[in-house]
């Protein structure tokens, strides 16, 4: 078949689909507004929980976690490195009142591509290090001193 | 023969579960997570939405869990293990009793399958890292596992309308 012809097939397929239902499964009327309706729903979720969720105010502290346990609580005002585990480690810089994994043995790098947090409540996490790094605000000061 | 209509399913059966991994190997070579774990296309539940609309539950499910199970072998590790099948199992589940309720569409049911693998992937992440804090991720999941079960469910049904067994 010369690719002209090929082409012209090809757009006359979806042309037939764009004006069909047949993408959307084919079904019945209240089916679609069904599935609408279920889109929408999980959409508003999303939004409930990010509005319930979203980080606060400016942090003070970074709390390091690995495995479920706190291992460091560092002053987010003060530059410092840190290198966290051996072999399999992450490297946390705090510079200028900002936290970021800068470099990582991981294999997904997900941790050093979230980049730099600042603001309480937020995370950056090393799923295959079981790290998880956060920000904390002032009133976590208290479980500092007492340590 | 008798043997021909058993050979031809087991045929199929294995073309597939083949098609599935080799849908979530390419998927693997072009990381979509930007900043958020675990955001993907789902390329797989392309496979499984078809085998459970074209061959029926029972068939789907061991599809799906053949191919969690491959992956797992061949690229994966105990952690990416339990991420995989707890994804695909609650997806599956949510996505069959949403199709036996004959309620919603292919394309409701894709966005289902496709929201609650991501809501098990993060269960999964929160048990192992011992942190709640992953919440904070879900809103972008949920968007992303809506956009991810349009289109596989769009493509899915166009898939499902053409091709005839």
């Amino acid at each position: 078949m010369p690719r002209r012809q090929t082409g012209c097939r090809l757009l006359g397929i979806a042309s037939v689909y764009t004006k069909s239902t047949a993408w959307q499964g084919g079904g019945k009327v209240k089916q679609h507004r069904n599935d609408l309706l279920l889109a929408a729903a999980v959409l508003l979720l999303a939004a409930a929980v990010w509005f319930f969720s979203r980080p606060g105010g400016s942090g003070a502290w970074v709390v390091v976690t690995v495995d479920g346990q706190e291992t460091g609580r560092y002053a987010l005002d003060q530059d410092r490195t840190v290198t966290i585990g051996e072999a399999d480690y992450n490297v946390l810089e705090i510079s200028g009142g900002q936290a970021a994994v800068v470099e990582a043995s991981c294999a997904d790098h997900t941790c050093v591509r979230t980049g730099w947090i600042s603001r309480e409540g937020e995370t950056i996490v090393c799923l295959p290090h079981r790290l998880v790094v956060r920000i904390q605000g002032a009133s976590g000061e208290l479980d500092a001193v007492a340590r | 023969m008798t043997a021909g209509k058993n050979s031809r399913e087991l045929a199929r059966f294995a073309l597939l579960v083949a098609l599935a991994m080799v849908l979530s190997w390419l998927e693997s070579l072009v990381p979509l997570s930007l900043t958020v774990p675990g955001v993907k296309l789902g390329l797989a539940n392309l496979v499984v939405i078809f085998a459970l609309y074209k061959l029926g539950p029972r068939q789907a499910a061991v599809i799906s869990l053949v191919r969690v199970l491959l992956i797992t072998f061949t690229f994966g590790n105990a952690f990416s293990f339990a991420y995989s099948l707890t994804g695909a199992a609650l997806s599956f589940v949510v996505m069959l009793l949403l199709k036996k309720t004959g309620k919603f569409s292919l394309l409701g049911v894709s966005i289902a399958g496709g929201v609650c693998h991501d809501i098990g992937q993060i269960l999964v992440a929160m048990a192992v890292l011992g942190t709640a804090e992953l919440i904070w991720y879900l809103p972008a999941l949920l968007i992303a596992g809506t956009v991810a079960g349009v289109c596989i469910g769009a493509a899915g049904a166009l898939v499902t309308a053409r091709v005839k067994l």
